[in-house]
């Protein structure tokens, strides 16, 4: 009986994930996309050693900026390129908060970044409730964007959108700022070691940091501008599943390499319409996805050698010099 | 915050202060005993991000166990040192970033306990809380009294610990090891403290007081069980932690400050004031961030904290 329980939950995680092309072209690979721009973002700073855990607010504040251009910008190509580029500054903006307070007052960004995604869940309630709710008042969600203001899908019948060839060009972008690029070269300088940075006097680390901070909030922000005017069409609570907290086992799992956040992406959003199938067809609750991503996380932070990776290097121990 | 509203009817139709003031007391107990726990972590060098799934385990573990409030703080300190155990043995004893190991284990026990939570039946049972042990005739004080002096026994629990852990930390040796290990591994090491020992320790201690801190959640103030009902507060009290400059002292005043800041939402809820209910839910977190920006001082070259141990946040060097 155990076996068979197991056997149907297998069979709805098939279905539900990748089994029927409803199931990969509507579900897991839209479902991909945030996970690719907010976990190459998430590479980016942890590269650099900063620990942003804040993608799941940043996303939140590019889905409000997004949704309020959608809303009262013309449509057309032109709307939808205005409309992204704003999520992308309002990510930006709100990933700002934690990088002034960082350089200029020495908050931990751990703390701010997780202090502002409560600020940023709790704004969206209130936007959706308050200044943006629709206009009969009756659900706590904005009106939809006009259909032009939408990014288009890729065929019809499926919602795979063209956010996902976003997702793919930020990837292999990052990654060749990342390898091939002066800045790429300092953001990786100063996450392997700060002090090495700072006494060769060609890198400004704070400046490195809080850019990678930014650059990170912008590619979160961006993810909810393209889950607006690519799946949602509207502002509402609950937007995003914790996509901004997947992100970072998403990231770990491709240990910070952005190309590798495209395979781990995938795998996560496989994971996660999985789960979603299982608790439709079998019963079994879908946070168990979160559980298996917690258990991802640990396993690599596990499996990697103690210097072996370079996020860690921030946070070693000093040199005898410097203490 | 989910299943506050019995503070809320209390509400109805006071005007005194002092409703105010016992509900700000009652909840700065569970952020006063993470608080607390997460000092000792940190004294000893470790920042320990797991104290929100410590929190959150402790909840959970206290609600399945139902009903008895003692058996329930038991099983709440149980599931925090289940959390702590691991943190330990991955950031201390295998020296692993702290911050990924803690934040990983915070997605561990936030997914697990939503999990087992959605396995039960349909719909949450409340459990009983704690009854408030109110101790005679100070009780009966004007306005400060029924704050003070009217509360489940937790609340006495968790401002005893102040005293005890300023005694512990400043005057025993056990106190001296700890704060020498987050200060400088090496000269502890050389005086013969088992550093290891002694920061696993501290870890474990720490996130058990986290797992207490949840039980009181729900064993002193909701009644009950939901998804995710730590709400940052595992955060807020790391957070609570640096306000204080590491001092019991400092971190129960930090503590009132934030109960009275999460409080505020039943002032508003039962007056109409007509201000957003979800912008008073803000107030905490964007407190928390002008109160740590406000506190700025030794900001230079990477020592951020002046009054925090030297080694906050770095894995001990190799043997």
């Amino acid at each position: 009986m155990l076996l068979a329980d197991v056997a149907s939950a297998l069979e709805a995680f098939w279905r539900g994930s990748l089994g029927t092309s409803s199931a990969l072209f509507s579900g897991t690979l839209v479902r991909a996309v945030p996970l690719i721009l907010v976990g190459v973002g998430v590479a980016l700073a942890f590269r650099a050693g900063v620990f942003n855990i804040g993608g799941e607010g940043q996303l939140l504040l590019g889905a409000v900026a997004s949704t309020v251009v959608g809303l009262h910008w013309g449509g057309g190509v032109a709307g939808v390129i205005i409309a992204l580029c704003a999520s992308a500054v309002a990510g930006a903006a709100w990933a700002a908060i934690a990088a002034v307070l960082r350089a200029r007052f020495g908050v931990l960004e751990v703390i701010s970044t997780i202090m502002l995604n409560f600020v940023a869940v709790n704004l969206v309630s209130y936007l959706v409730r308050g200044p943006l709710q629709e206009p009969t008042r009756i659900y706590p969600q904005t009106s939809l964007i006009a259909e032009s203001a939408r990014l288009s899908r890729l065929w019809t019948g499926t919602r795979l959108h063209a956010g996902i060839f976003i997702g793919i060009v930020v990837a292999v972008c990052a990654w060749l700022v990342l390898t091939r690029m002066a800045a790429g070269f300092r953001l990786r300088a100063v996450g392997a070691s700060p002090s090495a940075a700072r006494a060769s006097g060609r890198v400004d680390v704070e400046r490195v940091t809080a850019a990678a901070l930014v650059a990170s909030g912008a590619l979160a922000g961006l993810a909810g501008g393209v889950e607006v005017t690519g799946v949602t069409y509207a502002l509402y609570e609950n937007l995003s599943p914790g996509y901004g907290f997947s992100a970072i086992a998403v990231a770990i799992l491709a240990r910070l390499h952005p190309l590798g956040v495209l395979a781990t992406a995938l795998l996560f959003a496989t994971l996660e319409t999985g789960a979603l199938g299982m608790q439709r067809d079998a019963g079994v609750p879908s946070v168990v996805a979160s559980v298996l991503e917690a258990l991802a996380i640990l396993a690599v932070v596990a499996a990697s050698g103690r210097f072996g990776i370079s996020w860690r290097a921030t946070r070693g121990p000093r040199t005898s010099g410097a203490a | 915050m989910a299943g506050d509203q019995g503070t809320a009817n209390e509400w109805c139709g006071m005007t005194d202060v002092s409703p105010f003031l016992e509900a700000a007391v009652r909840t700065a107990t569970p952020l006063l005993i993470a608080a607390a726990g997460e000092s000792i972590s940190e004294r000893a060098g470790v920042i320990n991000i797991g104290l929100e799934g410590c929190i959150i385990a402790g909840a959970y573990a206290a609600f399945a166990t139902g009903g008895i409030p003692i058996a329930g703080y038991t099983s709440a300190i149980f599931a925090g040192l289940a959390v702590g155990i691991t943190m330990a043995f991955f950031a201390v004893v295998m020296r692993r970033d702290q911050i990924i190991v803690g934040a990983g284990l915070t997605m561990l026990a936030l997914g697990l306990t939503g999990t087992l939570f959605r396995l039960r039946e349909a719909s949450a049972p409340l459990v009983t809380t704690e009854p408030v042990t109110a101790i005679p005739l100070l009780s009966r004080i004007p306005v400060v009294g029924p704050a003070l002096f009217a509360q489940p026994a937790i609340t006495y629990f968790a401002f005893a610990l102040v005293p005890a852990l300023w005694w512990w930390s400043q005057r025993t040796q056990g106190g001296l090891a700890l704060r020498a290990v987050g200060d400088s591994p090496s000269a502890a090491k050389a005086a013969g403290v088992q550093v290891v020992a002694v920061q696993a320790g501290a870890v474990i201690v720490g996130s058990a007081l986290g797992g207490l801190a949840g039980g009181s959640l729900v064993l002193a103030q909701a009644g009950t069980f939901a998804e995710g009902m730590s709400a940052g507060r595992g955060f807020l009290a790391i957070a609570i932690v640096a306000l204080g400059r590491w001092q019991p002292v400092g971190v129960a005043l930090a503590s009132l400050i934030f109960g009275a800041a999460m409080a505020l939402q039943y002032v508003v809820q039962a007056m109409g004031w007509g201000i957003r209910y979800e912008l008073v839910l803000m107030i905490p977190y964007v407190l928390t961030l002008v109160a740590l920006a406000a506190r700025r001082r030794g900001v230079s070259q990477g020592q951020h904290f002046s009054y925090a141990p030297a080694m906050l946040g770095r894995s001990l060097p190799d043997d």
